[in-house]
């Protein structure tokens, strides 16, 4: 079975798959891709279910030893990528021949790829997902970040036929040439919200503030959430609210006023307010923030967002072959 | 009683019930999610309950999902169940020595008595657990004895150890894990809340009954399940 290698792990290298459904209510985290759209892309591209489980690195990438040969993909953030020091294209499926050392250095647009390989990466999974949530421990390797040694199995489920052997599997494969890359933030992204629940919890001028001013992702960010900077967002009665279920795009106000944007590893209750959710669609744009970066939001509506997600998995779908 | 449906973004519905600790609305936010969950409803990822609201996590993107909010809003009608189930009692031996609850001084101050009294006040009450969230296998119990429910710490601690047993803003709760945390730490239990080895390896379920026994440090090192203590 064909495998890679960890030489050097990068910033935050994690395994993610569409994370871990279903056990919220017993306090178990989904975690999952910070970036689902260019997750699964690069699955796609790599002839996989969507879902498959993949890297995600961050920032500073990994570099990985090939023993067997191995097709891979990098989708979401532009990463200088190399083979042995040739350099490949990102949203493009390539070979790494066993032996071979594949490097994702630094970015230059985006915080955060995906690095999926043909036929999946096969780790013990944990209720039913092989997500890494980092705060809890849940996941492959104990649930932590990876490590030079570990070594990633790679398994045989794919959507399309294998490549015949002795030939360069990245022409062969029935992989599409090209897809549709996620739309880089520069510098910072404006990301569409609907109302939550708890709207009516914040003043009139809290929600102006909130979807007319500019705020800055501080560095207290990571997998979990976005401490963000800005104009302060007031309550009307208080920003606690009695333990409750938050997913994910959930926009909570402390009594400071600050908010959190709460990304894939939020934890599965919450007891602050929110005043608003980013939609399905621009999650993906949210996980491509960097600290520094600047973040706002546009009101939309519910059909809005429906369509926009529509848009982006019939973007997916279109790669099927 | 009443109750709202609300969307909570594109992908959930938030089912809200009245805006209190009680022990019969967090009993019918538990009874509509299980009627939630046996209509086993395709789109839907999760069903999650807090004290006094349950939210239905769903694929937008499913043929189904259009609707998902008839089929919740003919749930929230249907009459209670008659009775409500009581849920598992369970039984939790604490160490309140041994240095296992820094807090218990702190705790006593607030109250205005002797360690001794915060202790004897904590194994007084049978607590509900209202909640399972945070990180997994963490329990939300209450009511605690209003003399005793001190608030979070000013500064939460930057790593609490796992098994420690605290209180804050009325509730009572065990750290499955070392994690960072603000309440009040007033003993250790060698029992482990999540323990995936365990066959059952949740030891809590929204709705379960729990009573804390007191052990004695030495009882407390001969039957620890952390194996590390």
């Amino acid at each position: 079975m064909a495998s890679l290698i960890v030489a050097r792990a990068g910033m935050l290298t994690t395994v993610q798959d569409r994370g871990r459904w279903g056990y919220q209510g017993l306090g178990v985290p989904v975690a999952g891709p910070m970036d689902w759209y260019s997750h699964a892309l690069a699955n796609r591209l790599a002839g996989n279910a969507s879902d498959a489980a993949a890297l995600e690195v961050t920032l500073i990438g990994p570099e990985l030893v090939a023993e067997g040969d191995v097709v891979c993909v990098l989708a979401g953030a532009d990463f200088d990528v190399t083979v042995d020091g040739t350099s490949v294209p990102g949203h493009q499926p390539f070979t790494a021949h066993s032996g071979s050392h594949v490097r994702v250095g630094t970015r230059r647009a985006g915080a955060r790829g995906t690095l999926a390989v043909r036929g999946g990466l096969d780790l013990p999974a944990t209720f039913g997902s092989r997500a890494t949530h980092l705060v809890s421990g849940m996941g492959p390797f104990g649930g932590r970040a990876l490590r030079p040694g570990d070594r990633l199995a790679i398994g045989t489920a794919t959507l399309t036929v294998l490549p015949t052997t002795g030939h360069s599997a990245a022409q062969n494969c029935e992989c599409p040439g090209s897809g549709a890359p996620l739309t880089l933030p520069r510098g910072g992204a404006t990301v569409r919200v609907v109302a939550a629940a708890h709207r009516e919890r914040f003043t009139d001028a809290a929600w102006r503030a909130l979807t007319g001013a500019r705020f800055i992702v501080t560095p207290q960010s990571d997998r979990m959430g976005y401490r963000l900077e800005g104009p302060a967002l007031s309550h009307v009665r208080g920003a606690d609210i009695l333990s409750e279920p938050m997913p994910v795009g959930a926009i909570q106000v402390p009594s400071s006023g600050q908010p959190i944007l709460l990304m894939a590893d939020r934890q599965t209750t919450g007891g602050y307010a929110t005043i608003a959710n980013v939609i399905t669609a621009d999650l993906p744009l949210a996980g491509q923030l960097a600290p520094g970066d600047w973040i706002e939001f546009a009101p939309c509506t519910h059909d809005e967002a429906i369509a926009a997600l529509r848009a982006r998995h019939t973007s997916l779908a279109g790669l099927s072959v | 009683m009443d109750a709202r449906l609300l969307r909570a973004g594109d992908a959930a519905w938030l089912v809200e019930l009245p805006e209190r600790i009680d022990p019969v609305v967090n009993a019918r936010a538990i009874d509509i999610a299980s009627r939630v969950r046996g209509a086993e409803l395709a789109p839907v990822l999760d069903v999650v309950v807090g004290y006094r609201s349950v939210m239905v996590y769903l694929d937008p993107m499913h043929d189904g999902a259009d609707g998902i909010e008839a089929r919740l809003r003919s749930i929230v009608a249907e009459p209670p169940a008659d009775t409500v189930a009581r849920g598992t009692s369970v039984e939790v031996p604490v160490c309140y020595d041994g240095g296992f609850g820094p807090d218990l001084p702190d705790v006593a101050a607030f109250a205005r008595c002797a360690v001794g009294e915060v202790i004897e006040r904590h194994l007084a009450v049978e607590y509900r657990v209202f909640v399972v969230g945070f990180v997994p296998g963490f329990a939300y119990m209450a009511p605690v004895d209003p003399r005793i429910a001190a608030p979070r710490r000013t500064t939460p601690r930057v790593r609490v150890p796992r098994g420690s047993v605290a209180i804050a803003a009325g509730q009572t709760g065990i750290y499955p894990a070392d994690t960072p945390g603000g309440w009040n730490l007033i003993g250790r239990t060698p029992l482990r809340p999540y323990a995936p080895d365990r066959s059952e390896p949740f030891l809590f379920q929204p709705g379960d009954r729990v009573r804390f026994t007191r052990m004695s440090a030495s009882e407390y090192r001969g039957r620890t399940e952390w194996g590390d203590a």
